[in-house]
């Protein structure tokens, strides 16, 4: 009888569990529950009636009249920054510096909104796919496209083709390492949930299980303390780390490159998400993306480690 | 006794009908709730819950090892915090007031400034001959930040057993020391178990706080195939793993304090 009733009371804890679950999802972004239900009947009526569902009028957004664009605080250079070229605060007024900056303002244009109807959100790389409605339109912060992840939120095309690069201190015995057996019995650490973990992993494949760390700044803060002998990060944000946050750190090499890119996610179904495909599109094809890359991206890459 | 027997087997169903009925509702209300199936799909999904199984466990032994440790640790250097706090006396004020001093620090900072504080700061100094694991630093913090919990706990155990019996041990010829020992500490120890075992469900799911130094722990592991599926089934594993750990540390405590009831009703009706 005991057991029946501990069994019954772990179910209702269970079943507890998932409530609170879903009372999160409606309480925290409450702005956007209607938007998502608007979004459905929208894009009914203009598939039906109306010729262009990308006109600006057409576009149903979290804030009507505005684009609401996420991405994490700080945002880093070179993918955002402040006048002074340090980290970007997305709670200060936007300066549009910096490549994922570009991108967001160049999408945004395409799309007919001028720079002050872009709002800036404030969302941690780890709620980017948190289930449930999304109160931005969508998030641009180096979110890798993978199949997996797919499946919980939507990712428009490539705005960055991204390689994966090996940070170490200047004078440690990996500095020199020239090839991917080289860096065999190195500590190595990444920010957890990105695909610089994926890469140790699947890539390096080190003797030593590597350091996951909350975020990049904690893995730099180690990688200073000796506690690992290097980090994995994107190549482009290599150049703020080396340049300003640990001068005496050196970029290794970077890792063979896969078909790994960023998108721009999406909540899950948003038809927002060919439009803004349309707008990357045309980017690409009038050479802005390459233009941003060239002004914002140091392109001079060390080699890659096979 | 028949009679007994019988609202006893009444009691039982009744609380067994009240349960499913609780049940039934919460399942209810929650399946029906709009956002119920991407919830399912997102925390309950039945492929990813079996691949987590595969990794998550191996890295909860992290989190056993931590707290086991720390543990064994904890135990008495928190005596003995407690001991310095009740020595009686002028001379001893210095080591009263580092007691008291450090019970105040460690349970006013959050455990995870601690935890970063020396998992990060401590090896930044530089020091050839200081660790820079992260493990060591993740167990130092939770020795010192449960350290001062539990020697509050210790101290009102000490404090309640009542002064005259000190009186008296020392009236017999004990030194202080000696009457703490063999008087007031088996007393006062035996008091405290259920409170300190509770500081210590408490200390194993602070375990989790020192992925937080790089440690891959259950909890870090979990974020990991989070990440990778974009799905928190694998939250859901590590909850269940440590609520399994924490079970039989909570019923343990329960009996202890049932069984101290029992012997204190016993010696009651005894008087």
């Amino acid at each position: 009888m005991r057991k029946a009733i501990a069994l019954l009371v772990s179910v209702a804890l269970l079943g507890a569990t998932a409530a609170c679950g879903s009372d999160d999802d409606e309480a925290a972004p409450a702005t956007t529950a209607p938007a998502t239900e608007e979004t459905d009947t929208a894009t009914e009526a203009t598939t039906e009636e109306e010729p262009d569902p990308c006109a600006k009028e057409e576009l149903v957004t979290v804030v009507d009249g505005s684009l609401t664009i996420a991405t994490d605080n700080p945002a880093f250079p070179p993918w955002f920054q402040d006048e002074e070229g340090a980290p970007w605060d997305p709670t200060t007024p936007a300066t549009g510096l910096g490549y994922e900056a570009a991108v967001a303002y160049a999408v945004a244009e395409q799309l007919g909104f001028t720079m002050d109807e872009v709002r800036w959100a404030v969302v941690p790389f780890n709620n980017v796919f948190r289930p449930g409605p999304k109160d931005f339109d969508f998030d641009i912060n180096q979110v890798s496209y993978l199949p997996a992840r797919d499946e919980a939120v939507d990712f428009s095309d490539s705005y960055y083709d991204v390689e994966q690069a090996v940070v170490t201190l200047k004078g440690s015995e990996f500095a020199s390492a020239a090839s991917l057996a080289d860096l065999q019995g190195a500590k190595l650490g990444a920010q957890v949930g990105t695909t610089s973990y994926n890469a140790i992993v699947e890539l390096i494949q080190p003797s030593q299980d590597p350091a996951v760390y909350d975020r990049n700044d904690d893995a730099i803060r180690a990688l200073q303390n000796k506690q690992i002998d290097g980090i994995v990060v994107d190549f482009p944000s290599t150049g703020y780390i080396t340049a300003v946050q640990v001068p005496n750190a050196t970029v290794v090499g970077r890792l063979p490159a896969g078909e790994e890119y960023f998108g721009l996610v999406f909540e899950e179904g948003n038809p927002l998400r060919d439009c803004v495909n349309e707008a990357i599109a045309a980017l690409q094809s009038d050479g802005s993306i390459a233009q941003f890359q060239e002004e914002w991206i140091n392109t001079a890459a060390p080699p890659v480690l096979e | 006794m028949n009679h007994s027997g019988a609202s006893g087997r009444r009691s039982t169903l009744i609380a067994l009908a009240s349960t499913l009925v609780f049940a039934a509702v919460l399942v209810l209300v929650v399946s029906n709730a709009p956002g119920w199936p991407s919830v399912k799909q997102a925390f309950f999904n039945g492929e990813v819950f079996r691949d987590s199984l595969g990794v998550i466990p191996e890295a909860f032994l992290v989190n056993v090892k931590i707290f086991l440790i720390a543990e064994v640790l904890i135990l008495p250097f928190a005596l003995l915090i407690a001991v310095l706090r009740s020595l009686p006396g002028p001379v001893f004020f210095p080591l009263r007031a580092l007691a008291v001093v450090y019970a105040d620090l460690f349970r006013g900072i959050p455990t995870i400034l601690v935890i970063y504080m020396l998992g990060f700061g401590v090896p930044a100094l530089g020091l050839s001959w200081l660790p820079i694991d992260p493990l060591f630093w993740g167990v130092v913090a939770l020795v010192l930040v449960y350290s001062a919990y539990v020697s509050e706990v210790y101290r009102a155990g000490i404090e309640s057993v009542h002064p005259s019996q000190t009186a008296a041990a020392r009236s017999l010829g004990l030194s202080h020391v000696t009457a703490l020992r063999f008087v007031v500490l088996p007393q006062a120890v035996r008091r405290v178990v259920p409170p300190l075992l509770n500081d210590f469900i408490g200390l194993q799911k602070d375990t989790a706080l020192v992925g937080l130094l790089g440690v891959v722990e259950a909890f870090r592991q979990s974020q990991i195939e989070v990440a990778s599926t974009f799905n928190y089934t694998p939250y859901l594993v590590t909850a269940i793993l440590f609520v399994l750990l924490t079970i039989p540390l909570a019923r343990l405590t329960d009996w202890l304090v049932a069984r101290d009831r029992r012997r204190q009703l016993a010696a009651g009706g005894a008087l």
